[in-house]
């Protein structure tokens, strides 16, 4: 069993030394990397349906009984994030076997994507707090090498404010970590669900809960805490921004889920509130930022950090209903934004620019990558049948539940907002003519090529479509896991050792 | 004793805080030492200082007689520290060829991935 929960990290650690050490034999590398993206793939679908089966399941590393060694720990959610991780990972490593140039292979891109893996997974199975911290660098050192690879003027540009600003989230996570050992003396997530609720210092819990929600916050690129996504998703291959949007920003969001109902007490208000305003403001101004650009990737890269917004939305309202929305919105805005990157880059290697102005005519050069924009698009902006209506709706119904009439306003207007960006690219990237009549037909790029890049969109858009016409099992699926976190009762008794009395 | 240190840490991450909002990278730098360094201390004063009191449990005995100081957290700021001069090394390279492909380390002036309005994005 301890070894099922540790694979989702060495696997991809052991890949990526294996890769690194094949770099300068790039076909050699590319196979590795896509044979251990197959193999984690795998591993965490026997996670996720042993979770299934079995509910949330534990290992001690090296047999020290928690909560004094470091315990990995998959309840459900991690269960889906894993599974989600193990998605993006295949998908975008089968598209970055046709985007990433041979310069950047021998750099030793595969090595560094597969750290990033290990980094994501690491994260979601771990029970520690500093082990968190630990993942999180791991996650942070392979995603700024993979965000300068090639070293092109604009990348060095954006990596230094994306650096700049994630460090600070570390020692912000750093210095509440250090706090959180002095107060109750265990870093044992379940063990601090039981020592916080006996903790009688309102003032430390506040200042301790405002530092983890700024460094998670950094992270998952909340208001006003978001400017670094930016400044720094448009520069690299548009593989890496494809993952990075996947999953980076989605583990802050799921270590506030994992802090805020595990570790916290259910009834401190003061965390909710202060989220639920940084969500509201999330949404909105990622939205609007969007609508301000005129580039294909900037506006998805807009987007991701209004989506943000409603994950963050379903923790702050904090109720059964909405903590299922969150997840589910998770699910959804995972494979949807991923997707519509893979598209942006195959779009712009069809019309030779992610500038809308000087692209065109994709639908008449391409009718399938046209559909499969279409659906993950509208299923961005929330239209129904697609997945993110399920997603929205759930959302949406939780606020009006709590009367929480302005909260479901602000949902719907960023909603059509988000359909206003997503019907402009349509019309000037899909719709209109190339302005030069420079676009290349998808026929016209190898058959190899082509499988590289339309593989993964497809089966990511199959997945969006599936979740929308039957939504069914994946809400339930939701709302066990949100009940689950918000009672942690049987994820404790599973990590500790039973106590007396 | 241990407030004489969380007074040093404050000094530190102002001092910190100050550098890191100059324009300057090399002052960014400097600031994010001094902060890291403030962080590590944080841990270091969460463990409890006691002086000259080693964490051992005489002969006969469950738990230390005397308090002493948890020697855990000192060990997660060797983890810390190795994991911070490897992010601080990281930074200072590509603050190097920033450089040298920049042509400076002026943030103000680095807007080639963001450019301002007024000179067009062509």
């Amino acid at each position: 069993m301890g070894w099922l929960l540790a694979l989702p990290f060495l696997l991809p650690i052991a890949t990526g030394l294996l890769a690194m050490a094949a770099r300068r034999r790039p076909r050699q590398a590319r196979a590795i990397s896509l044979a251990g993206c197959i193999g984690l793939f795998v591993v965490v679908v026997i996670i996720f349906v042993r979770v299934l089966d079995q509910g949330t399941i534990a290992a001690q590393m090296g047999n020290w009984p928690a909560p004094f060694g470091i315990s990995l720990v998959v309840d459900r959610l991690s269960a889906i994030m894993l599974l989600l991780a193990g998605l993006v990972g295949l998908a975008v490593a089968i598209f970055a076997q046709a985007d990433v140039d041979l310069r950047r292979e021998v750099l030793g891109f595969q090595g560094f994507y597969q750290l990033l893996l290990a980094g994501v997974c690491g994260s979601f199975v771990t029970g520690d707090l500093f082990n968190l911290y630990v993942w999180f660098e791991v996650m942070l050192i392979a995603s700024f090498a993979l965000l300068i690879l090639g070293g092109e003027r604009a990348q060095l540009d954006g990596g230094i404010k994306y650096v700049a600003l994630n460090l600070v989230s570390t020692l912000f996570m750093l210095m509440a970590i250090g706090m959180v050992y002095g107060l109750t003396g265990t870093l044992n997530m379940a063990a601090l669900h039981v020592a916080f609720a006996e903790v009688d210092q309102p003032a430390a819990l506040h200042m301790l809960a405002v530092l983890l929600i700024v460094a998670f916050g950094i992270k998952a690129a909340l208001f006003p805490l978001y400017f670094w996504l930016p400044a720094s998703y448009h520069v690299p291959p548009v593989a890496v921004t494809a993952v990075f949007a996947g999953l980076l920003t989605k583990v802050g969001v799921y270590a506030l889920i994992r802090t805020f109902t595990l570790i916290f007490p259910a009834d401190f208000r003061f965390a909710h509130d202060l989220l639920l305003i940084a969500a509201l403001l999330t949404m909105l101004s990622g939205v609007i930022g969007a609508a301000s650009q005129f580039e294909f990737r900037k506006i998805l890269a807009f987007h991701i950090i209004s989506q943000i917004g409603f994950l963050v939305l379903g923790l702050a309202l904090f109720s059964p209903l909405a903590l299922a929305g969150s997840i589910f919105y998770m699910v959804h805005n995972i494979v949807a934004k991923t997707n519509l990157l893979l598209i942006s880059g195959t779009a712009r290697r069809m019309a030779g620019s992610f500038k809308l102005a000087e692209i065109g005519g994709l639908y008449r050069a391409s009718p399938v990558l046209a559909a499969v924009f279409f659906i993950a698009a509208f299923s961005l902006a929330g239209f129904p049948p697609l997945s993110g209506f399920w997603a929205k709706l759930m959302l949406v119904s939780a606020s009006l539940e709590q009367a929480a009439y302005w909260v479901a306003a602000v949902a719907l207007i960023t909603g059509a907002l988000t359909l206003f960006s997503m019907s402009k690219i349509w019309s000037e990237a899909f719709w209109k003519p190339h302005p030069q009549d420079g676009v290349r037909a998808l026929a016209s790029l190898s058959a190899t090529e082509r499988v590289q890049r339309m593989l993964p969109a497809i089966l990511l858009v199959a997945i969006s479509l599936g979740l929308g016409l039957f939504p069914q099992p994946l809400i339930h699926f939701c709302e066990v896991a949100a009940k689950e976190l918000l009672d942690p009762a049987a994820y404790v008794a599973t990590v500790l050792p039973a106590r007396d009395g | 004793m241990e407030s004489a240190l969380v007074l040093v840490i404050g000094v530190m991450v102002a001092a910190g805080v100050y550098l890191m909002l100059a324009a300057n990278l090399l002052c960014y730098l400097f600031g994010l030492i001094l902060l890291s360094n403030a962080a590590n201390l944080v841990i270091f004063v969460a463990g409890r200082l006691t002086r000259a009191v080693p964490p051992l449990i005489p002969k006969g005995q469950e738990a230390p007689v005397v308090p002493v100081a948890n020697a855990l957290p000192q060990a997660m700021i060797l983890t810390a520290i190795v994991i911070g001069f490897g992010l601080l090394a990281f930074t200072l390279a590509l603050v190097v060829a920033c450089y040298r492909e920049l042509d400076t380390i002026d943030s103000d002036h680095m807007r080639l991935a963001e450019p301002p309005p007024d000179s067009g994005e062509h």
